[in-house]
């Protein structure tokens, strides 16, 4: 019985997250015949890239054609919206807030991703958003951040965050993307690939245009109490300022984003092994069948490389029909390879440069929650002798706040590394994201 | 609809967060942080990063961006801790 067993806490598989990878996985898996539940703290399916609000006809999306397609296979599937996965016990128990544990034989793991954020001075002004964080304002509730908007950054979703936004009618004062033309040069065909698949109805790159500007990066946002204006700078390849480039630019809200970051808790829960991408992030690792290393649970999406939403979409296809217990066909196979090789020169073409962090000012805020400064993380290192960014975290205690290090830790294990004189580790980021309780939940669940 | 946000009316519409439909009308921040006292409203938008706390119906520590709005809501501004009786 479709949607109805609300007593029903036992499933042969149980996905989590009902983005692109979670809904393809679940569709996959219920058409096999398996009875599937779908666990989301989402009020609706579509994850962030297929957020809507309730009567959204789509107009304004990409690819929804392919989600009502998907939101059509789910029909047999039980959906448990709004409860957030926090804790999973082998087995499977899936701990979820607002409902008694969900048992099953085999899990499907879509937790998605997250905007990576870089410090720079200013960026916790009120004002100053994720570039997903707009797009979910615009696409999720009808609201734009600002009249006059500055969006930056590196990456291709820059472009779609800015195109949606002067689709809306919304003021957008410059679009500074920190990547170089060399790079784009390099990888001509993933970029105009990116951009052209991005550009479907929209025309991208057409509608944002002359604001878009390459080789250039917000280095400090500005304003009393809250945000006035940014100042930009054109940037070498390795993102240094090129002296005498600087210039304010006024604007009342900054999207700015720099990549994703993968949500890895239920996968370091459940003790998936884990490994550093082409992009720089902790991803799990997944064998042919999109299993991890943990017999049983299969991944999908960006929790185990950050590919966008097709490419999650064929994962989670596969995923769920080998969680089913049923081969995926050699078409999904060659599919998937074909958007891994794209993905992976878009890494390539969109890479993270050290210049970042030299305008990261002994002042400047790189853990939000807990106000901790470069200095005292820094301090950490030269004066504590911390030799890794868990021992950083607990002398300085970034990455302990509210958010446990998801928005700062990438960069507190890069500030670290740093400051060592290494390159990143997977061993650094591993530190900063296990998290035993995924979701912050009340004692009484906890007691539960 | 409307909720009130520290005894003033906002307007929202249905399915709309907290946080949008304060934006909407033109607050940028309505936290002030433990340490530095510091401003704070939206910044991820998602339910991550917890910088848009608020107090909901007496509730602390709601993230803004994640609860819907609802009619005669009672929203006020969180400090710190949220909670009057914790010293932080």
């Amino acid at each position: 019985m479709p949607n109805s067993s609300a007593e029903r806490n036992e499933y042969d598989v149980a996905v989590i997250g009902a983005g692109p990878a979670g809904l393809a996985a679940a569709a996959a898996a219920a058409d096999t015949g398996v009875s599937v539940a779908l666990v989301d703290s989402g009020p609706r399916p579509g994850g962030q890239y297929w957020r809507h609000r309730t009567g959204d006809d789509g107009t304004h999306h990409h690819d929804w054609a392919e989600f009502t397609r998907l939101r059509a296979r789910i029909r047999e599937v039980d959906h448990l919206a709004e409860h957030a996965v926090w804790h999973i016990e082998p087995g499977f128990t899936v701990h979820a807030t607002g409902r008694d544990p969900v048992r099953a034989r085999r899990l499907v793991l879509a937790p998605g991703a997250h905007d990576r954020q870089l410090p720079f001075p200013g960026w916790t002004l009120p004002g100053v958003y994720t570039a997903g964080g707009v797009q979910a304002l615009l696409k999720g509730h009808g609201v734009l951040a600002g009249k006059r908007i500055v969006v930056a950054g590196t990456g291709p979703f820059l472009l779609a965050v800015a195109a949606g936004l002067l689709d809306a009618g919304a003021g957008v004062a410059g679009v500074f993307e920190a990547g170089t033309p060399a790079g784009f040069a390099r990888h001509p065909l993933a970029v105009a690939g990116a951009l052209g698949k991005l550009g479907e109805g929209a025309g991208y790159l057409r509608v944002v245009g002359r604001r878009y500007r390459t080789r250039t990066m917000v280095i400090a946002a500005h304003g009393t109490g809250e945000l006035s204006g940014v100042t930009v700078a054109k940037v070498d390849a390795n993102w240094q300022v090129v002296p005498g480039t600087e210039r304010d630019v006024a604007c009342d809200a900054l999207a700015v984003g720099y990549g994703f970051t993968p949500q890895l808790e239920l996968p370091l829960q459940l003790g998936c092994a884990t490994r550093l991408d082409a992009d720089g992030s902790l991803v799990a690792t997944a064998d042919d069948r999109q299993m991890s290393t943990v017999e049983g649970v299969f991944l999908a999406g960006e929790v185990c490389g950050v590919g966008g939403s097709a490419l999650a979409v064929t994962e989670g296809l596969i995923a769920g029909r080998h969680a089913a217990g049923v081969s995926a066909g050699s078409r999904l196979l060659r599919r998937r390879r074909a958007q891994r090789r794209f993905a992976g020169a878009l890494h390539q073409a969109f890479p993270l440069r050290r210049g970042w962090l030299d305008r990261v000012g002994a002042d400047t805020v790189v853990c939000r929650c807990e106000e901790v400064r470069h200095r005292a993380v820094t301090a950490a290192v030269d004066d504590l002798g911390a030799t890794d960014p868990r021992t950083v975290k607990l002398l300085a205690r970034p990455g302990m706040g509210l958010c446990q290090g998801r928005v700062c830790g990438f960069a507190t294990a890069c500030v670290v590394a740093d400051r060592l004189g290494r390159t990143l580790i997977e061993a650094d980021l591993r530190g900063l994201a296990a998290r035993p309780v995924a979701q912050p939940v009340t004692l009484g669940e906890l007691a539960g | 609809m409307r909720f009130t946000f520290d005894g003033k009316a906002i307007p929202a519409e249905p399915g709309q967060s907290i946080g949008a439909a304060l934006i909407a009308a033109g607050h940028r921040s309505w936290r002030r942080t433990r340490i530095d006292a510091a401003p704070r409203g939206i910044f991820c938008g998602i339910g991550i990063c917890h910088d848009c706390l608020v107090t909901v119906d007496g509730a602390a520590n709601r993230r803004a961006c994640l609860v819907e709005a609802a009619e005669d809501m009672r929203v006020t501004t969180q400090e710190g801790a949220g909670r009057a009786e914790l010293e932080c």
